[in-house]
């Protein structure tokens, strides 16, 4: 067998204007985990889109030898047939078909022309306990969790006998635990002689599994580390992705903290569509003036569904308890009210709950606060583009002007413009839920500080995050959820990793 | 809309930056100018007499006050309303029973008509807006729920005819004012040409000083001042070609009033702004406090009125209240939003569009009525025009994006 199973030399591509790779060298061994990582739009999905045919031959320059043989794939099919099987960001499962129908799609399992649902459900068990999956395979998509969709993703690569498995920022969705499990099949994997390529920004993820890692930055390949090197750390790392050193990842900040501001009591709510179903369950909480606390918890843990429902009853049924403001109560029955009474809330899906993509970043930010710049429902334009261009300035949004569409920004700008809309308002309280999801290491940095800036300018800010670095570097204070309770509460000297999962882990106790 | 870019001295990379950002609208537009070109060659001078040009409008008032309602509709999120023929029909006959068999006022039955489409505009709204039924599946229940209604109301006959009063909705003209003289071209007509267009210019340049003031990039002056001169020279060219007839329609005054009226509460307000950024992404929408149930809701309400509008000018036109009036009205609205921009999925769209893809229809109507085209064929022309306006924006989205 060859020692490389994978060779792309020099691949050029180009897109209109830009040149997306530029002369891109990639070796991947044979069985090997090989990681790719570089900040977004470094190239690194573009690089797989060329591999798997999205991009077909004769489109780019540069020759892929795989196998010992030079490819021409046409389109993803000719791929697929070799054993290249790639798993896009986004699932690419149909929801409302079963796990078996998914895992055979376009690869089904018939009799002449006819399906074979004996061998489709028999084969699909089989290759769902190899994931490790304990699931039947007539479940529908829809009921199992993006965890789980991940690994029948790769249960229908597995299918297809793939040799060579691409993962496209797997563990962006999932939280620890099933990151770790998605981890632990990938090493499973590798011992059955499948080479992976994944491409992450979860370096700890990255150090503990690949062998080796390839960093890319503006299109072309910085260099390749190997497992065992001597100065194989995160730090170097970052400073190939970014081109420069990167002192700290988190700002240093000093927080002045002051009297509670915002405070939850006793705070219920009920699945919207299980109504019997308890999401939050007497939760109480508070925050200070100037201070950032976090809610770290395991994904479905109830954060996200906590902000909401605080946020104007943006989110559950049968709602109950007290809110109160500056010691006095309020009553939010919707999100016009909340946002009146110094809410805001960045949601954790930028694209489909944040922005509005085909419109541009002017309108995006002035959405929420059409009122100050307007008079008797006259919307000023002038004082509107005026407006952005200050928050275009003061948050360093990169683009080409205050009208380009925010479809076309990347996810750190897209973030940006979400956070000027909401700092538009001029908020009291700041829920920020995944504000730095799927966004590069620069931009992240750049996100912590405005987010300490606000903190300093007296603004109490709630900060959501399953990345626990990311609780640990920025927050005063870290409240732990898990199944709809607040199971700890730890102040920032007590909180590390391991106190957090401990309270994790001892509620799971408790319930069981 | 504006268009900040700075622009290089060359005219031809203006123009081609500015069809590159408008090429839909500006397409369109062209398509128009090149359709009334053909026509008017082909029917050897007849598509742009004085007369045919007032006729066109005249003809085709209903559909641009439908197309109006209906690209507000449309911006919340590709919904339609199938509804509006039917409503149209129904809002004849019941204008009609009150003027015509029960003899009450004009004005009266007039307020009546609008109060009954608030109140059907709500039943619809409600349905669609707050109880969330595809606006389709409950359009269609209103396409088939009054045109029922209209067809027992009126016992399956036609009544006519109005009062001349009442006809006057749709033949009646501006009275000649300003001629004292007794020219026999309509003076009226010919000074509200000119007070239009020094409004168009006096708008414009104060738009271009406060830009400029506030230190926003402008156009390059020469193109301003050329879009200015053929503005100018189309303004006055319209209002000329109407004082060689009849002088201004009251139907066109109607018109035009609602059309700078809807287009400024589009671009311009602050509930205009929530229709777009309801089409755009409810969700985001909803997150950012806007209810999007009462934007929707007003859009079906709103489009309601603006059929009962429509309605009474279609019967005060052909004079009567008939069973069957209103057929294929919503397909024309809709089309003309279509073909003016509209996207099916909402969020984008404007009046103006909607207007020239209303415009597009009926000089093809017209032109092809004309040149005596048989109306089996124009319903297939319209057709394939669909297809050709939509189909041509999609591809040039694809190439965009590649």
């Amino acid at each position: 067998m060859d020692e490389f199973i994978l060779e792309m030399r020099n691949i050029t591509k180009m897109f209109p204007g830009v040149k997306a790779l530029d002369n891109v060298n990639l070796k991947v061994k044979s069985g090997a985990i090989h990681a790719l990582i570089g900040e977004n739009g470094a190239g690194k999905s573009t690089l797989m889109n060329v591999l798997s045919g999205i991009y077909p031959y004769g489109t780019y320059s540069g020759e892929i030898i795989y196998q010992g043989n030079k490819c021409i794939f046409k389109n993803i099919k000719d791929s697929e047939k070799t054993g290249i099987g790639i798993i896009h960001q986004e699932l690419a499962l149909i929801p409302y078909l079963s796990i078996g129908e998914n895992i055979f799609l376009g690869n089904e399992r018939s009799k002449h022309k006819f399906i074979n649902w004996d061998e489709t459900h028999i084969k699909s068990n089989e290759l769902l306990k190899k994931v490790g999956l304990k699931v039947d395979s007539s479940t529908i998509i829809k009921d199992i969790g993006v965890g789980m969709q991940q690994l029948v993703e790769i249960a229908k690569a597995l299918a297809q006998n793939v040799k060579l498995l691409i993962l496209d920022e797997p563990t962006a969705a999932l939280n620890e635990e099933d990151s770790n499990n998605l981890l632990k099949l990938l090493l499973e994997l590798k011992e059955d002689g499948i080479t992976s390529i994944i491409i992450s920004h979860k370096l700890n993820e990255i150090m503990k599994i690949s062998d080796a890692i390839t960093i890319i930055r503006d299109g072309a390949t910085i260099e390749t580390l190997s497992k065992g090197d001597k100065d194989l750390s995160e730090d170097r790392i970052i400073k190939g992705m970014v081109g420069r050193e990167l002192i700290n990842r988190f700002p240093i900040h000093d927080s002045n903290i002051g009297e509670i501001v915002f405070e939850v009591k006793d705070w219920n709510v009920y699945d919207p569509l299980i109504e019997e179903r308890k999401v939050i369950d007497n939760i109480s909480m508070n925050v200070r003036k100037g201070e950032i606390v976090g809610f770290s918890g395991l994904m479905g843990s109830g954060r996200t569904e906590l902000a909401m429902s605080i946020f104007g009853r943006a989110y559950g049924k049968r709602i109950s308890g007290k809110i109160i403001k500056d010691g006095k109560e309020i009553i939010l029955k919707n999100v016009r009210q909340a946002i009146d009474n110094g809410l805001a809330y960045v949601t954790e899906d930028r694209k489909s709950a944040g922005l509005v993509l085909m419109q541009d970043i002017r309108s995006n930010i002035s959405l929420a606060n059409l009122k100050k710049i307007s008079l008797n429902q006259f919307v000023d334009e002038h004082k509107e583009i005026q407006v952005a261009e200050e928050y275009r300035k003061k948050l360093n949004i990169k683009s080409s002007s205050i009208f380009q569409n925010t479809g076309n920004l990347s996810g750190g700008n897209q973030q940006k413009v979400v956070l000027s809309k909401w700092i538009f308002t001029d908020p009291e309280v700041l829920i920020l839920d995944e504000p730095t999801r799927g966004i590069d290491v620069g931009a992240k940095y750049e996100i912590y500080t405005i987010i300490n800036k606000l903190a300093d300018d007296g603004k109490s800010i709630i900060f959501i995050s399953s990345e626990l670095p990311e609780i640990l570097g920025i927050c005063d204070r870290v409240y732990v959820m898990n199944e709809g309770k607040i199971v700890g509460e730890l102040s920032k000297k007590d909180a590390s990793q391991e106190s957090i999962m401990k309270c994790i882990m001892k509620s799971h106790m408790e319930v069981t | 809309m504006y268009n900040e870019e700075s622009y290089g001295g060359n005219i031809m990379d203006v123009i081609k930056n500015l069809f590159r950002k408008n090429v839909r609208q500006y397409a369109m537009l062209i398509a128009l100018v090149v359709i009334m070109v053909f026509f008017q060659i082909a029917t050897k001078g007849i598509l742009l007499v004085p007369m045919n040009v007032t006729n066109l409008i005249l003809q085709n008032g209903y559909v641009f006050i439908l197309a109006i309602g209906m690209t507000l509709t449309i911006l919340t999120g590709g919904n339609i309303d199938l509804s509006v023929g039917s409503l149209c029909a129904l809002v004849g006959a019941v204008v009609g029973t009150l003027i015509i068999t029960m003899h009450m006022s004009i004005v009266l039955a007039i307020v009546i008509s609008l109060l009954l489409a608030v109140i059907i505009g709500i039943w619809q709204g409600f349905w669609i807006a707050y109880i969330r039924i595809p606006s389709f599946i409950v359009t269609l229940a209103g396409m088939l729920l009054f045109r029922g209604l209209t067809v027992t109301m009126l016992k399956g006959l036609t009544l006519a005819p109005f009062p001349e009063s009442f006809q006057n909705i749709s033949s009646g003209f501006v009275p000649d004012i300003f001629n004292v003289v007794g020219t026999s071209i309509n003076l009226t007509a010919i000074i509200v040409g000119v007070i239009v267009s020094i409004l168009y210019v006096v708008i414009q340049l104060k738009q271009r000083a406060k830009k400029q003031k506030s230190n926003f990039e402008v156009g390059s002056l020469m193109f301003f001042v050329i879009q200015i001169i053929v503005m100018v020279f189309i303004i006055n060219l319209f209002f000329y070609w109407l004082a060689s007839y009849k002088g201004i329609p009251i139907a066109l005054v109607i018109i035009g009033v609602l059309i700078v009226a809807y287009s400024i509460f589009t671009t311009r307000t602050v509930p205009g702004r929530y229709l777009y950024a309801m089409g755009g992404n409810e969700k985001a929408a909803k997150l950012s406090g806007i209810n999007t149930n009462k934007v929707l809701f007003f859009a079906y309400v709103n489009m309601a009125v603006l059929s009962a509008v429509a309605g009474m000018m279609f019967a005060s036109r052909i004079n009567s209240a008939s069973p069957s009036a209103g057929l294929n009205f919503e397909l024309d609205a809709i089309g003309a939003c279509f073909i003016g921009g509209a996207s099916a999925y909402g969020g984008v769209g404007t009046i103006v569009g909607a207007i020239v893809g209303a415009l597009v229809m009926g000089v093809l109507n017209n032109g092809m009525s004309i040149l005596g085209v048989g109306s089996d064929w124009q319903m297939s022309i319209k057709g394939l025009v669909l297809l050709t306006a939509v189909a041509f924006d999609v591809i040039s989205k694809m190439k965009s994006k590649a």
